[in-house]
């Protein structure tokens, strides 16, 4: 790390995790805002890898944000498909209406 | 310094616009405010040294995973303003959750101090005089091998079942059934007709079959394949 200092990242990293733990309260109705929501979360977990990795001088940090970018992308690609065939089948994404699909 | 200021100038883009993903009414103004999250967020990762994974970032995200949220946002034919409410209802749980996050961040951090012997117990040490992406691909492909396979595993299997989930027959398109044509025998397809001489001209009929059937109608397609 040049200059900035460790701290500044993890600052700035875990107001971006309350921001996405807001927005998944703040939008319990639209399923989309949700998911971007937890993108924001896992971005702001990539920040801490990736900003302990360049403070330690450890690569073990940028190697695990590589992954936790896989699993988001994975998870994002699932996510709209469920979001998908939910609206297909009842033609609106309203999160509180799901617990009408219980068996 | 230079760097600092950049550093405050991205974190703050970065920060503000995360916040206008989860407030603005348009599900679409969020998607591209997400992007310049991506943006800012790759900044920083360049100020951290991590070039490679900025790139990723860059490309992985923006190119697809928020073009992905683009294309479903913009396809779903949805009132998006009915969705709003229950703003005001859930602010007040959301804010709570979030001032009791923070509040537990603050005392973790002050709290806390770096190992005294942290340079021991690192896992994999940075290669020295290599590239960031070198480095990374020097430990990513021997000590992360296995790790790396997985990886591969979930977005396979993420695909499929994307894949799975989306897909749907539609009645009105037209499938190669192979096992109705596998199982077709050479009695229903062919007749060897014996026919008597001067049978078969024109004059008497042309070639008459003996069970003439009539070809049945195609039903009738209105559109192809999967919208």
């Amino acid at each position: 790390m040049t200059s900035v200092s460790l701290t500044h990242y993890l600052i700035v990293s875990a107001i971006m995790l309350v921001i996405g733990v807001f927005g998944i309260f703040l939008n319990r109705k639209n399923v989309i805002i949700m998911l971007m929501a937890i993108e924001l979360i896992l971005l702001a977990v990539n920040l801490n890898l990736v900003a302990f990795s360049a403070a330690l001088n450890d690569l073990a940090g940028q190697v695990m944000a590589m992954f936790v970018l896989t699993v988001a992308a994975a998870e994002a690609a699932i996510g709209l498909a469920i979001v998908l065939v939910y609206f297909r089948n009842r033609g609106s994404i309203q999160v509180e209406d799901v617990n009408l699909m219980k068996g | 310094m230079i760097v600092n200021f950049f550093f405050y100038l991205f974190a703050a883009v970065m920060l503000v616009s995360a916040t206008l993903v989860i407030v603005s009414r348009n599900p679409v103004h969020s998607v591209l405010f997400l992007i310049l999250t991506f943006f800012n967020a790759a900044a920083l990762f360049l100020i951290a040294g991590a070039e490679f994974l900025a790139m990723i970032l860059v490309v992985v995200y923006v190119g697809a995973v928020a073009v992905l949220f683009l294309f479903v946002v913009m396809m779903l034919d949805i009132d998006f303003e009915e969705l709003r409410g229950g703003f005001q209802r859930y602010a007040g749980v959301g804010a709570a959750v979030g001032v009791a996050l923070l509040v537990e961040f603050a005392l973790t951090f002050g709290g806390w101090t770096l190992a005294p012997n942290v340079d021991a117990l690192r896992m994999s040490p940075t290669p020295a005089n290599v590239s960031n992406t070198q480095a990374l691909g020097q430990v990513l492909y021997t000590d992360y091998i296995f790790l790396f396979q997985m990886a591969g595993l979930v977005l396979l299997v993420a695909m499929i079942g994307a894949i799975v989930l989306t897909l749907r027959d539609r009645k009105s398109s037209r499938h190669q059934n192979i096992r109705m044509q596998n199982s077709r025998t050479v009695a229903e397809t062919l007749e060897v007709v014996t026919i008597s001489l001067g049978a078969g001209t024109t004059e008497s009929g042309g070639f008459l079959r003996r069970h003439a059937t009539p070809e049945p109608e195609p039903e009738p397609v209105d559109d192809h394949g999967h919208h």
